[in-house]
């Protein structure tokens, strides 16, 4: 073929409008960072939210509901996307708002690159939540993990913030090197790295298994350690722990989601012909989890370690939804169980991304309020927020009627649904444990004494926000059917 | 002796040459020299293998950019070449160990048909086309995505980079000749009037 014969065929660029509008933005934010003189950064501040609620609008209108591909089959779209990527930027845009006076209070943080690199991030969850291909959401991966690296390092002074990034960068590096070798294997049997083309010549049987399945150990191990289950779970608390709170509270929150996606996409998409092997790997990641989790966390007087291995227990409880989605060759429950999973997955964002605002909020210029003993008697300084954090944490442990006891109930319905009561038995017991350390913080902001009698004081708009983030794990409890309708539809319509 | 054979083996040989220096130089200066020396006969096999996408590539990134910055490193940092060949013998099991098991890969690969291994031969790319040319309509149309997103990669880098290293901006002591006319001698020298102190 010469010069003269090629052609080039532009791709159909309407599914991923939101992913070029947002790069488009990110690079208009960091341009007109540079030109920004004021201290405070309200112009880049602004500008970011304005971009995210830009994509928002940009993925709504183009949303179809259809499963549509676009560049060469490497982007997919489909309701399940357009969901979990509203809820995306709702997410981003609430962590920024929380993380707006922390972050004015350390001029270390204060820089333009902390939006530029939230959107970076951003940008590579969509990818990895919209990819149809091994290697997208390799790259949607990497485009993530190493703006959350700089982000968690951006404290420089810090010893332990660069301590955290170090850790989280050396094992995330180990992370995305099993992943690779897994997809690398997975790339030897089937001959493909296109997620829907590899599930095809799965189901014609030709490709060998012991390399797949021998792939499959790797590409599990890979996703556990970017969920951070048990036993890929260290990097977890020392990261949570040691990155400056707003950096914690972004990778408590939104990264969840694009995680959730990637597995659905990579095991269920791509491998369900497999699924009797992954489900399971996913079984003992779940238990082991759900047990480390929660008995590590009691022993933790630190609320954002205490809450790291919360995130490992709650990870532990979301994985028992996927593994019920094919029993013996059987898919009915497949929708049940993932919709289910996904209910987890969202309920969990809302409410860690409430309890890490918390401590935002109750953080000031060299005070970071990050102990649990910071709580002692907050109902005294300000009932109201207390009330706030009661309901995040019982919501946590899953006591009726928060969402987080519809996320377990329905997680834990598709588990027994499909014969597995065993697993349910455990979980349900795990939970118990876990109350335990919930509670304990309840319990030290009503009955103990404040230690520091300071009314808390915050800028109105950040009450709001707690208050209607504590309203939505409330009102959700009592109509838990809405959001459960949606990640059910979406699940339907994008499998 | 055909003439490709030929220019094989020269290859070779300088490039296994080169490689012992590599390790074996004192001076770490003519180490990095040797090693990019070591790359250029590498990209030149690779070229004998129609491979001159690699080739090229080999050149620009590693001789280009990797080995020069290398090279500034080695220069710019003292190293001390008597601590560095320390330990040499306590390292040496391990390393032995390590040297085995690669001769060992090798030897599976290069005699891959006594192991049953899968032969593949060289891919061939159609007539009349390097494979620059395939690779490059490949990156921009199949693979456009992951490439843009690759160079997205590569800024959020960069920005980190920035982010993590660019202290406060330094004083610069650049001077601005047209503020530097205007100065006048009574405001760079004051005479100030003291009182005498008395001794105690």
């Amino acid at each position: 073929m010469t010069l003269a014969e090629m052609q080039f065929v532009l791709p159909d660029l309407r599914p991923a409008s939101a992913e070029i509008f947002l790069l488009a933005m990110t690079c208009v934010v960091m341009l007109a960072d540079l030109f920004v003189k004021d201290k405070k950064r309200t112009l880049t501040f602004v500008l970011t939210q304005l971009t995210l609620i830009g994509t928002l609008l940009v993925t709504y209108a183009t949303s179809t509901g259809e499963i549509s591909y676009t560049f060469s089959n490497m982007y997919v779209s489909d309701l399940m996307a357009d969901v979990l990527k509203v809820l995306l930027y709702v997410t981003v845009i609430v962590v920024l708002w929380y993380s707006r006076g922390y972050v004015l209070d350390r001029p270390q943080m204060a820089k333009g690159e902390f939006y530029s690199l939230t959107l970076f991030a951003t940008l590579g969850m969509m990818v990895m939540i919209s990819a149809n291909h091994f290697l997208t959401i390799y790259i949607g991966i990497e485009l993530l993990s190493l703006s959350l690296y700089a982000m968690v390092a951006l404290n420089r002074d810090s010893v332990s913030a660069t301590e955290a990034a170090m850790k989280y960068f050396v094992l995330g590096a180990l992370a995305s090197g099993l992943l690779l070798y897994g997809m690398s294997m997975i790339y030897g049997a089937t001959g493909t790295l296109e997620i829907t083309a590899v599930a095809e010549r799965l189901h014609m049987g030709q490709a060998n298994k012991s390399i797949l399945v021998f792939g499959l150990v790797f590409l599990v191990s890979g996703l556990a350690f970017k969920l951070g289950v048990v036993p890929f779970h260290m990097w977890i608390p020392d990261v949570y722990h040691g990155a400056p709170t707003a950096v914690t509270l972004l990778i408590a929150s939104a990264p969840k989601l694009a995680a959730f996606a990637i597995v659905i996409r990579m095991l269920v998409n791509g491998l369900i012909v497999l699924a009797q092997d992954w489900q399971m790997m996913l079984i003992i990641l779940s238990v082991l989890s759900m047990a480390v989790g929660n008995f590590a966390a009691i022993a933790q007087t630190n609320l954002k370690r205490m809450l790291a291995y919360s995130a490992i227990s709650h990870m532990g409880f979301m994985l028992l939804g996927l593994v019920t989605g094919v029993v013996g060759a059987d898919a009915r429950f497949a929708l049940n169980a993932y919709s289910s999973a996904m209910f987890y997955v969202v309920t969990y964002v809302l409410t860690s991304a409430g309890t890490f605002g918390m401590i935002l909020l109750l953080a000031r210029a060299g005070f970071e309020s990050e102990e649990i003993d910071d709580f002692k008697g907050l109902n005294k300084r300000s009932p109201w927020f207390a009330a706030v954090m009661m309901m995040m944490m019982f919501s946590m442990a899953g006591i009726p009627f928060f969402v987080g006891f519809f996320a377990k109930f329905s997680v834990l319905q598709a588990v027994v649904a499909a014969g597995y009561l065993w697993l349910a038995i455990v979980a349900v017991l795990f939970s118990l444990v876990g109350a335990f350390y919930y509670l304990r913080v309840v319990k030290i902001m009503y009955f103990d004494a404040p230690t520091d009698v300071t009314p808390i004081k915050a800028p109105i708009d950040i009450k709001l926000l707690m208050s209607a983030n504590g309203l939505a794990v409330a009102l959700l409890g009592v109509f838990p059917q809405i959001l459960m309708s949606v990640c059910a539809y979406s699940i339907i319509r994008s499998l | 002796m055909e003439f490709k054979t030929f220019v094989f083996y020269f290859l070779s040989a300088i490039m296994v040459f080169a490689s012992l220096r590599v390790v074996t130089a004192r001076n770490p200066v003519h180490a990095a020299l040797f090693l990019v020396l070591a790359f250029f006969t590498a990209s030149g096999v690779w070229l004998l293998l129609q491979a001159e996408f690699l080739a090229i590539s080999l050149v620009l990134v590693y001789v280009g950019a990797v080995m020069v910055l290398f090279l500034f490193v080695v220069m710019m940092l003292d190293i001390n070449i008597d601590r560095l060949r320390e330990g040499f013998w306590s390292y040496l099991p391990l390393g032995s160990i390590i040297a085995l098991l690669m001769v060992l890969e090798m030897g599976v690969i290069l005699g891959g048909s006594y192991f049953d291994i899968l032969e593949i031969g060289v891919p061939q790319t159609a007539a009349g086309e390097s494979n620059v040319q395939s690779i490059g309509r490949l990156l921009f149309t199949d693979y456009v995505y992951p490439f843009e997103l690759a160079s997205v990669i590569l800024l959020v880098g960069i920005v980190a980079a920035v982010a993590l290293t660019l202290r406060e901006k330094r004083k610069t002591k650049l001077v601005s000749p047209a503020t530097q006319v205007f100065v006048k001698a009574k405001d760079r020298v004051r005479v100030l009037q003291m009182p005498a102190e008395k001794r105690d």
